[in-house]
């Protein structure tokens, strides 16, 4: 589906990522795990085309997509939410769904605003809320939602759960796992394991901008000696 | 003694009552948790408190001071620090001229127009950015930080105010679980060791159930439960519109 | 005035609203999705109506008045594509530097295909008769303006609320890189909105061909015009436009109407600032809500070792430079020198202060203006002349400033800009004090400053005091609360800065060091002219500054330099000036977009 092969990007001259490598199958739901800084969000950035990709490949759905425009990945069928949500402030709840909205596209689930209301029914609510005054955890909901809208075979998450309430939290995994169920990939970088543990199949853990380890969620419960190397716990 | 004393706290936006009649206080050297629903007001709760914003009714009370109607800046003389929901810090700085600048406002040495700026070096700004872990980022510019690292930094820059009651909104937003036990440790200790009053927000119950002395529980703008962490865990309302059944038990 | 002579002027103000309304709702526009803001309207404006005339002639009125308008409109694309597209990355600010740059081609290409003298339209067939109301006549032409404008109006409003577009074109308005991510091509969103506004400002002066003629001078009067309404109405409000072209033009119609005339230069400013300072965001603005703070401006570096040397050498060069020249050098130098202080000044407000400009010159031709009447008038002597002009400078940069640092971004730029224009007709116009139109002459320099050397060094040793201390205190730690109030208002404010007094302060030293220059330049030339605060003034300052690159500390001084001396060399070397400047301001755009100052900045 997704596929990064020695992957070389940073901002400017401070490199970040060095020959990094990373693969979501389809239909699956990896986490990337690391630290603060590892450069968790900086891979997802460089996939997106919002940063320069050095050297290296990225490919989607056997294209390649390196540093293509992000209009263009976006309409491969490749969904962001970025950790910092982006919500277009002075648009109403309605209007960024629309923005986000895409033909549908094969392969793919197809949303409307409608299905996504019902997913989120917080949103439903408050419709012609401008996205300025919604709470922080609205907002990320929101996030999620306006991505979906463009009907992408697999989503990247950066940090999806950061700043949810406890029984939200539990209804966004319950979301991540419905998408997974529907068909798509599942691309997502969290910190906590805890929260890595509701959703993922699979773990990838990043430090410094290298990948180190790469396996299954089960396989790290196991190991306890990764956990204490890389994450600190 | 009560460092902060909030009665009948209002404010609505247009139609949307964020926060109604809101009561509570916060003693020195307590560790007070805030928690509640995305939107149940929380954030308001300290935009009022720190005067970002304006309470429609309600009194504010610091160290039996009414506050209201200071600006922020003033409420900062006072003795209360804020960190924000998304760190704000001065991105065109380096770590350590961002600690510096707050600490010479505290000093009130900010207004000199031909000395030059030292104090970026100084010891107590090394001290605040070792305090938090910062020391060896302390000459990058902040633009550039990873986001929990900024949030490091707005937390070393609150306490260069050398506050006595700290609003810290959701202070380990975007750090790892492990990191996460450190700073509010960290918090902890530094409160009870200068008796600094900290009110803070969390969605992370561990954090919360872990390190507050008392809990108190917003939904809809309204106080719903207060108590120790225990009791607000046991409470059957904050489990149906906050925690869930999973989370209260974990 | 009977109750029939007031309604004719207020339908004559309705008329002119209407083509006020369309180039305002087109830079409002503009500026709303790719944050340009376009100098160059108020010249899309005049070549719709040259176009429009000129066209008539051929096509007749009606085919001619549509042609004009999508003509500009392709312009409008075509300046999008080939210039602002390359540059949506570079600061902002740049960005209005190209504009400007535009604005000279245009004004220099209209005076080549059309000539200098005015050029009269023709009269619209159908329409050339008039109504009779309430006793008087009334033209009917300017009834069917009254119409149109609600007409383009309501379009506007329903393709930006209600179609798909329209709510893309607000996506980008606020994260362009996000809408990328979410698949929009911002591209060709961009390109549509610029070819867009460009189309209103040319329909708008293509409309307005029976009842003015087509003169060069308009493009000026027309964007500052398009400023106020846009500002007045709320930025990125197009009903907003629409009512505050109304009440400025209904104001302009009043004011002739009841025979003050004069008064129309001062009075939408006056207005503006009024609202402003009641409604910040303007009639029906809202206050902008900030998705993400702390979008920061990059680090300021400490000057590095290859600039202190470059700057070394420089002065070293400069204060050796009378031994061996002479003459016409020593006075472009002087210039020189004074425009640095000049744009250092701006750039103090700009750079670390964060807080835009457009008005500037205010407080250099406040400056010049009072040393001249201090030697004039109260016959002081020229020291002492020069000691104290820059003091009545400043206290008008306290005044202005005081509500300046009420607002913030744009408004504020505008509101410099609105008061700029105050103090403008204020000397225009007060005869007795100023000498009106003419201004001062004989305004010279003590007799042992009177020769050029001496006068040069005189320049030199003030102006590079002058920028020392500014630069000094930009890493004092006064300058540091002000890059804190600039990079978080809201964390500056929670940790003990008064943002507004730290900003106010600020703009007031601003004004002090340009009010320095002011009269350093009043004294170099012997006489001082109303230009020296106009509106044409303060732009040069901005391109100074933006030439030189406004994140770097020697910037402003490098562009100064360049633009006094490119100026220098258009103006006697090549016919049309204008168009050679606006060509070189165009290359360094492109070419250097981080500006000249980037080159000697040791890069990070
Ligand atoms: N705009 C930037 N310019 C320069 N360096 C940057 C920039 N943004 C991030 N960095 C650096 O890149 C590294 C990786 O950052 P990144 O944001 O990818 O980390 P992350 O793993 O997502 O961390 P977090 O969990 O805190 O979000 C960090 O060391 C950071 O300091
Ligand atoms: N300026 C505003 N205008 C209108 N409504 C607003 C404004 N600011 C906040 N609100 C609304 O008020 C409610 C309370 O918001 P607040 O930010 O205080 O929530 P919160 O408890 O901090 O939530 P979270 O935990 O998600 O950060 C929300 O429903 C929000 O949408
Ligand atoms: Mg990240
Ligand atoms: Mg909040």
């Amino acid at each position: 589906m997704l596929e990064l092969r020695r992957l070389n990007a940073g901002y400017g001259r401070a490199q970040v990522l060095f020959d990094f490598e990373l693969a979501l199958g389809a239909g699956e739901v990896v986490a990337l795990l690391g630290r603060n800084g590892a450069g968790k969000s900086t891979a997802l950035k460089t996939v997106m085309g919002l940063l320069q990709a050095v050297s290296g490949e990225v490919r989607f759905e056997n294209k390649s997509i390196k540093n293509l425009p992000s209009y263009q990945i976006a309409r491969h069928g490749l969904g962001y939410v970025p950790e910092e949500r982006r919500i277009f402030a002075d648009l109403t709840i309605a209007e960024n769904l629309e923005v986000g909205r895409r033909p549908p596209r094969d392969g793919a689930p197809h949303w409307t605003p409608e299905k996504l209301f019902d997913l989120f029914p917080n949103l439903g609510r408050m419709q012609a809320r401008r996205g300025g005054h919604m709470s922080g955890g609205e907002q990320q909901m929101l996030a999620i939602a306006r991505t979906l809208m463009g009907n992408p075979s697999a989503i990247l998450l950066d940090e999806p759960f950061e700043g949810l309430a406890p029984l939200i939290v539990e209804s966004v995994a319950a979301t991540i796992r419905e998408l997974k169920r529907e068909g798509l990939s599942v691309l997502l970088c969290e910190q906590n394991l805890r929260y890595a543990r509701l959703v993922a199949d699979r773990v990838c853990i990043i430090e410094k901008g290298r990948l180190c380890h790469a396996g299954s969620m089960s396989e790290l419960d196991t190991n306890p000696s990764l956990l204490q190397r890389y994450l600190s716990v | 003694m009560n460092m902060l004393a909030v009665k009948g706290l209002s404010k609505s936006f247009g139609g949307v009552r964020a926060v109604e009649r809101v009561n509570f206080s916060v003693a020195a050297g307590e560790l007070l948790a805030m928690i509640g629903p995305n939107g149940a007001g929380k954030t308001t709760c300290f935009n009022l408190i720190n005067g970002q914003l304006r309470p429609d009714a309600g009194e504010i009370y610091f160290e039996d001071r009414k506050i209201q109607g200071l600006p922020p800046r003033e409420r900062c003389r006072l003795g209360l620090g804020r960190t924000f929901q998304v760190a704000a810090t001065f991105g065109s700085m380096t770590a350590s001229e961002n600690v510096a600048v707050a600490r010479l406002s505290r000093e009130r040495k900010l207004g000199s127009l031909f000395t030059s700026f030292r104090g970026s070096s100084g010891k107590e700004t090394r001290a605040l950015l070792a305090q938090v872990g910062m020391e060896s980022q302390a000459d990058r510019p902040c633009a550039e930080l990873a986001y929990g690292d900024l949030k490091r930094i707005e937390f070393a820059l609150a306490l260069a105010a050398r506050p006595r009651l700290l609003l810290m909104d959701e202070p380990t937003a975007g750090m790892a679980s492990a990191e996460r036990g450190e700073l509010m440790r960290l918090v902890a200790d530094i409160a009870r060791r200068e008796n600094i009053a900290v009110l803070f927000t969390e969605h992370d119950m561990d954090v919360v159930f872990r390190h507050a002395d008392r809990v108190i529980v917003l939904a809809d703008g309204e106080l719903i439960a207060q108590g120790t962490p225990a009791e607000v865990r046991a409470d059957a309302q904050v489990r149906r519109v906050y925690l869930g059944e999973e989370a209260a038990h974990a | 005035m009977s109750s029939s002579s007031v309604l004719i002027q207020f339908l004559n103000g309705l008329a002119g609203a209407s083509s006020l309304f369309m180039v305002a709702a087109g830079l409002s526009l503009i500026f709303g999705v790719t944050r340009v803001v376009n100098f160059a309207h108020g010249s899309l404006y005049m070549l719709g109506m040259y176009l429009a005339v000129w066209l008539a002639e051929r096509v007749g009125f009606w085919a001619a008045v549509p042609l004009a308008a999508v003509a500009v409109g392709v312009i409008g694309a075509l300046a999008e594509i080939s210039v602002l597209r390359r540059i949506y990355k570079a600061p902002e600010l740049l960005q209005l530097l190209a504009t400007f740059a535009l604005l000279l081609l245009i004004k220099d290409f209209a005076l080549w295909a059309w000539g200098p003298e005015d050029m009269l339209g023709p009269r619209a067939p159908g329409f050339t008769g008039a109504v009779e109301i309430a006793g008087g006549a009334f033209p009917q032409y300017d009834l069917l303006l009254i119409i149109l404008g609600p007409v383009v109006l309501g379009f506007l409003y329903l393709v930006l609320k209600k179609t798909r577009w329209g709510i893309l074109v607000r996506a980008a308005t606020e994260d362009r890189e996000m809408a990328g991510a979410l698949g929009v091509n911002q591209r060709w969103l961009f390109t549509g909105v610029f070819a867009l506004g460009a189309l209103l400002a040319g329909l708008g002066g293509a409309l307005q061909i029976p009842r003015e003629p087509a003169s060069l001078n308009i493009d000026l009067s027309v964007i500052s015009d398009a400023f106020v309404v846009v500002v007045i109405g709320g930025l990125g409000s197009i009903p907003g436009a629409f009512l505050a072209a109304l009440l400025i033009a209904e104001a302009k119609a009043f004011c002739i109407g009841l025979g003050y005339s004069q008064a129309t230069l001062v009075i939408e400013f006056v207005i503006m600032a009024a609202v402003l300072v009641v409604r910040p965001w303007g009639l029906l603005g809202r206050m902008p809500v900030l998705a993400r703070p702390g979008t920061a401006e990059p680090p300021f570096a400490r000057p590095s070792l290859r600039l202190r040397w470059t700057l070394a050498i420089v002065a070293a060069a400069l204060a050796l430079l009378p031994v061996v020249s002479g003459g016409y050098t020593l006075v472009l130098l002087t210039d020189m020198l004074i425009f640095a202080l000049f744009a250092a000044s701006l750039h103090f407000i700009m750079g670390p202060g964060g807080m835009y400009s457009f008005g500037h010159a205010a407080y250099f031709g406040l400056g010049a203006y009072a040393a001249g009447m201090l030697v004039l008038r109260e016959k002081f002597p020229m020291e002492l002349a020069l000691a104290l002009a820059p003091f009545a400078a400043g206290f008008a940069a306290l005044v202005f400033g005081w509500f300046c640092v009420r607002l913030s971004g744009v408004y504020s730029a505008m509101l410099t800009l609105a008061f700029a224009q105050i103090a403008w007709s204020a000397v225009f116009q007060w005869d007795a004090l100023t000498g009106g139109s003419n201004g001062m002459v004989g305004v010279w320099p003590a007799p042992w400053l009177s020769s050029k050397p001496a006068y040069y060094f005189l320049t030199l040793l003030v102006c590079a005091s002058g920028i020392i201390f500014l630069w000094r205190m930009i890493y004092s730690p006064f300058g540091h609360a002000l890059r804190a109030a600039r990079d978080s208002p809201l964390r500056a404010e929670a940790s003990g800065i008064d943002v507004r007094a730290t900003q106010w302060e600020a703009f007031a030293i601003a004004g002090l060091a340009a009010g320095v220059a002011g009269a350093l330049y009043a004294f170099s030339k012997g006489s001082i002219s109303p230009e020296a605060l106009g509106i044409q003034r303060s732009v040069d300052g901005l391109v100074m500054v933006m030439l030189g690159g406004i994140q770097t500390l020697s910037g402003p001084v490098w562009g100064a330099a360049l633009f006094t001396w490119l100026q220098d060399a258009a103006a006697r070397n090549v016919d049309y000036w204008r168009a050679a400047t606006g060509i070189v301001i165009l290359a360094l755009v492109l070419v250097l977009p981080r500006g000249v100052g980037s080159l000697l900045q040791a890069r990070q």
